[in-house]
């Protein structure tokens, strides 16, 4: 089996993988980092973003050896470098932006890309950009308000307080 | 301010740590030690006889170790229905048996009739393609009428017809209503289609299944809302496994909705693979598989007949429903379209008479079970539409026809003519709240406004109440419940005071392990951070009916809450000891033991620590250790009740319909935690938005599931919706358990669908299309648009 080598979170890793192997596969099997979740074979979901050489991509939907060279973020990567929450991580908790967490790790991760390219987001913005994650739990409601609130905005006057 | 901890206060959720670094454990994240992995084949067509299968070329295959069809399964139990519903007629409701894998035939697209194991998850798929199947099709039973009407294409050969039962609630009220109903002045029929739905927990269902063959124990990591359920289903009812010789572990489970309630046949094939093979077997569907082979939800075809004086004073209800259950019956199937449904049809209001009949149908389609509300959303939806047509009808206003017919504050405990008695409640004043957060004042200033944008603006109004905190045994037991549904909870105090709090609930998303330690730290006056919350592991918790219907917190709750009054009560008597007191002169209060009336006293950890210290305890009288458990089961069914009111704006050129606001009025009695309420309610509101506007399984004449991924079955996305405006000030405590506690789980996704409708019907009145007067949801533009052409 073919090798392919790339840089996730920071480290160097490698495996021998088929040529169908997905990133998605690769992450959670080769490197047993299982917080990338595949929530669907379609590549609709969403729970799977990763961000590849700084760019938001569903892990699902990239081969394994496509990867070679890169550098990938995933949600373990998402911490501070002492241990504690980042930003958006810490926003979805403050503002209850996640239930069964199952959607969390790929909404963090497009929220991030999002705040990346865009520092103060509207709130249909956050909405629009976020059209490629699903949600079960939330209604989006606290998702929106968490993104809204990482990006330094004043979310105390949004209803249901 | 609000409280920063206890019971009230808006803790952040501790779990959210573990979810948000991505260290999660979900089923598929779990991987044992030498395990092959399980691929199942599913039929593709929705109805045909099972001939050959032919399994030699893939049996050689690389790394296969095993292939499974329904003839390996044919002297194993069935998959049992929970609940035992008979027919008007006396005659008891048709079981047909659901096996492990399909057997003799195929009954729904995605019925799973083989299964491959190999060493690799690639190999076994690999396999399952080189198996052939010799599946002579039938003809498909797909529409329900049609299933009644010809009863020639059986979905089981066996019965001789496809209706499951024909139930009638209550019949001995049905001549009483018929002859209202004839003699009333004014009488508003609706025909209604209350849509099929799919969960969709973003988790896909996964379980893996370990034998050791050194002691002969099992074990089942799987994707359950409720692990103690699933082990007595697949132990004693399928497999014949001793329940104490299996053990079930959901670990963090990624949603339920209903669908993870019940045990299906992957869960027994992985056990039974492990046993044959000596090693662990996991599975996990893929997402096709989920939307093939999960329980659906809803599928009603409803006739509802209200009558009503003519100022708009009820008199009579009357509903005929056909209710689909799909081509097996599913552990809570019978119970969801029957007792969860007809015994709501009273709604909030005085209903002097009502009745309701149920036929549920066997389709060639997925099994149809509860989903998100179960019963009561259909209930629900039912009757505030038909409220909101006869409100038309008479010209009256759709609020003051409510209000004139509320049931009021000085009628509790009421006791509706359809077999449940509500203790508490004040519809009117969560009405009045609702005008407030709705600003319903202010309707008219929008509508100018979304006029000039040439759009049609709507407002919709209706009011839920729902049974939930499932529920008291003594009376599910006599309409036909074949479990009880109580619930258990331990609490075991370490030594140096800290808690292991061990719950019967399961937390999908709830977020049982913050709320149920806020409700035991104000009880014992210790820091939530001393508490932990452990749950969904049956070699751990005591046997508990898991989480849906609303329950954990009043039922799973109230367990703690006894559990933990047995170790006041003990801990009480250590302090007496310790404190040369009598035990009743003690008293406790914010974590600390005194002598009343003197200046004694000592503190929770003193009393814990003497509690595995106990050097000098009289041992006749006083055990040591500090653990108790306590099984609650409920006196009554909760009653949640709510007014919700949305407005739309409609594109007349279109029929696309934007949700321009919505506004939430519940009373959920006490409330533990109000951020995760208010989450609660914001989600079950999407499920219940996306059921309105954009959800519905499709399946053609020929039972393809033509909604069968994200690209065609249409999941609310966050810019389908705005946000919520929700309110909980109304509180009218549940009058029965120990926190006065109503469950908030579903209230969203019960309440919003008629919402929904009542606007957009609103809106095309004010429009000038005054020729419409219903749609069937999903209100999608094509059919709103439809409507609206003459």
């Amino acid at each position: 089996m073919p090798k392919v080598t790339m840089t996730v979170n920071g480290m160097a890793v490698s495996g021998e993988v088929e040529g169908r192997t997905l990133l998605s596969d690769f992450l959670r099997d080769d490197l047993g980092l299982t917080g990338t979740h595949v929530g669907c074979d379609t590549s609709q979901c969403g729970a799977c973003v990763v961000h590849l050489d700084g760019a938001p991509v569903k892990a699902c939907s990239v081969f394994a050896l496509d990867a070679e060279g890169a550098k990938v973020t995933t949600i373990e990567g998402m911490a501070n470098p002492d241990g504690s929450l980042g930003v958006i991580q810490k926003a979805f908790q403050d503002h209850h932006g996640l239930q069964c967490g199952f959607c969390t790790p790929g909404m963090v991760m497009s929220a991030a890309a999002l705040l990346k390219e865009n520092r103060k987001p509207t709130e249909a913005e956050i909405r629009a950009y976020l059209d490629g994650n699903i949600c079960r739990c939330t209604g989006y409601h606290n998702i929106v308000k968490a993104v809204l609130a990482a990006s330094g905005q004043d979310v105390s006057r949004i209803a249901a307080e | 301010m609000p409280k920063d901890h206890g019971i009230g206060a808006p803790m952040t959720r501790r779990e959210d740590v573990r979810f948000l670094m991505g260290r999660g454990t979900y089923t598929d994240d779990v991987n044992v030690q030498g395990q092959a992995h399980a691929v199942f084949l599913r039929s593709q067509v929705a109805h045909g006889r099972i001939g050959k299968i032919d399994t030699r070329a893939a049996a050689k295959m690389p790394g296969v170790l095993a292939i499974f069809t329904g003839e390996d399964f044919k002297d194993v139990g069935g998959n049992p229905a929970g609940w035992f519903i008979g027919s008007r007629d006396g005659t008891p409701m048709r079981e047909p048996k659901r096996p492990v894998l399909a057997h003799g035939k195929v009954r729904h697209v995605g019925d799973a009739y083989a299964a491959v194991v190999a060493e690799t998850y690639a190999q076994a798929r690999d396999a399952a393609e080189a198996i052939v199947a010799d599946i002579r099709e039938l003809p498909a039973v797909v529409d329900m009428a049609e299933a009644v009407r010809n009863p020639k294409n059986r979905v089981h050969d066996e019965l001789p017809d496809n209706v499951c039962f024909d139930w009638g609630w209550i019949e001995d009220n049905r001549a009483k209503v018929d002859a209202a109903i004839r003699a009333a002045p004014h009488v508003t029929t609706l025909h209604l289609v209350n849509n099929r739905l799919i969960p969709n927990a973003m988790e896909p269902r996964a379980s893996i299944g370990e034998y050791n063959p050194g002691t002969g124990d099992y074990r089942l990591t799987t994707t359950s809302q409720n692990p103690h359920l699933t082990r007595l289903l697949v132990a004693a009812f399928v497999l014949g496994i001793p329940e104490h010789k299996l053990t079930v572990v959901a670990p963090d489970v990624g949603g339920g909705f209903g669908s993870k309630i019940y045990h299906y046949g992957e869960e027994a094939l992985v056990l039974a693979a492990a046993r044959r093979l000596g090693r662990p077997v996991k599975w996990t569907a893929e997402r096709s598989e989920s939307f093939l082979a999960d329980a659906h939800g809803r599928d009603h075809v409803t006739k509802i007949e209200l009558a009503c004086e003519k100022d708009g004073t009820f008199i009579a209800i009357r509903t005929e429903t056909l209710a689909n259950v799909g081509a097996y019956l599913s552990n809570f199937s019978t119970v969801t379209p029957t007792f969860l449904h007809g015994t709501l049809m009273a709604g909030n209001y005085r209903v002097p008479n009502v009745y309701v009949n149920v036929k549920t149908v066997f389709t060639n389609t997925a099994p149809v079970d509860a989903y998100r509300g179960a019963g009561r959303p259909e209930a629900t939806f039912s009757i505030e539409r038909v409220i909101d047509v006869a409100a038309r009808e008479l010209g009256i206003d759709p609020i003051e026809i409510r209000r004139r017919n509320f049931i009021t504050p000085d009628m509790f405990p009421y006791t509706t003519p359809v077999g449940l008695q509500y203790d508490t409640g004040n519809y009117g004043a969560t009405m009045d709240r609702l005008v407030e957060i709705a600003d319903i004042a202010g309707f008219e200033q929008r509508r100018a406004e979304s006029a000039r944008k040439g759009l049609l603006r709507g407002l919709g109004v209706n009011c839920y109440i729902e049974a939930c905190g499932i529920a008291p045994s003594n009376l599910v037991g006599a309409l036909g419940a074949r479990v009880g549904l109580y619930d258990a909870a331990t609490v075991r105090v370490n030594a140096t005071g800290n808690l292991s709090i061990m719950t019967g609930a399961h937390s999908h998303g709830q977020g049982h392990e913050t709320a149920f330690a806020q409700v035991v730290a104000e009880r014992l006056g210790i820091p939530e951070s001393s508490i932990e919350i452990v749950h969904g592991d049956t070699s751990k918790i005591p046997f508990g009916m898991g989480s849906y219907g609303s329950r954990s917190l009043a039922v799973c709750g109230s367990a703690i809450v006894r559990a933990t009054d047995k170790i006041i009560a003990k801990a009480k008597k250590i302090a007496a000891h310790m404190m040369e007191a009598a035990p009743e002169d003690v008293e406790f209060r914010d974590g600390k033991f005194s002598v009343v009336g003197t200046d004694k006293s000592v503190d929770w950890g003193a009393v814990c620590l003497k509690a595995y210290v106990p050097h000098n305890f009289p041992h006749e009288s006083l055990e040591p250790g500090l653990e108790e458990t306590a099984f609650y089961d409920p006196a009554n069914f909760t009653y949640p009740a709510g007014a919700y009111a949305c407005e739309v704006e409609v594109d007349p050129g279109t029929g696309k319909v934007t949700i321009a606001s919505f506004a939430a009025a519940d009373d959920f009695g006490n409330i533990v935690n109000p951020l995760i309420v208010e989450g609660q309610v914001h989600g079950g509101l999407a499920q219940g938005i996306g059921q309105a506007l954009t959800e519905g399984a499709v399946y053609d004449s020929s039972g393809q599931l033509l909604t069968a991924s994200y690209m065609d079955y249409a999941m609310p996305r966050a810019d389908d919706l705005p946000f919520f405006r929700v309110d909980h000030s109304c509180r009218t405590p549940c009058t029965h358990n120990p926190l006065g506690v109503k469950g908030c789980g579903e209230a969203g996704a019960i309440g919003s669908p008629p919402a929904v409708v009542n606007a957009v019907i609103d809106a095309l009145h004010r429009g000038g299309y005054t020729h419409v007067r219903h749609i069937d949801m999903p209100l999608s533009p094509v059919r709103v648009w439809s409507a609206m052409q003459r």
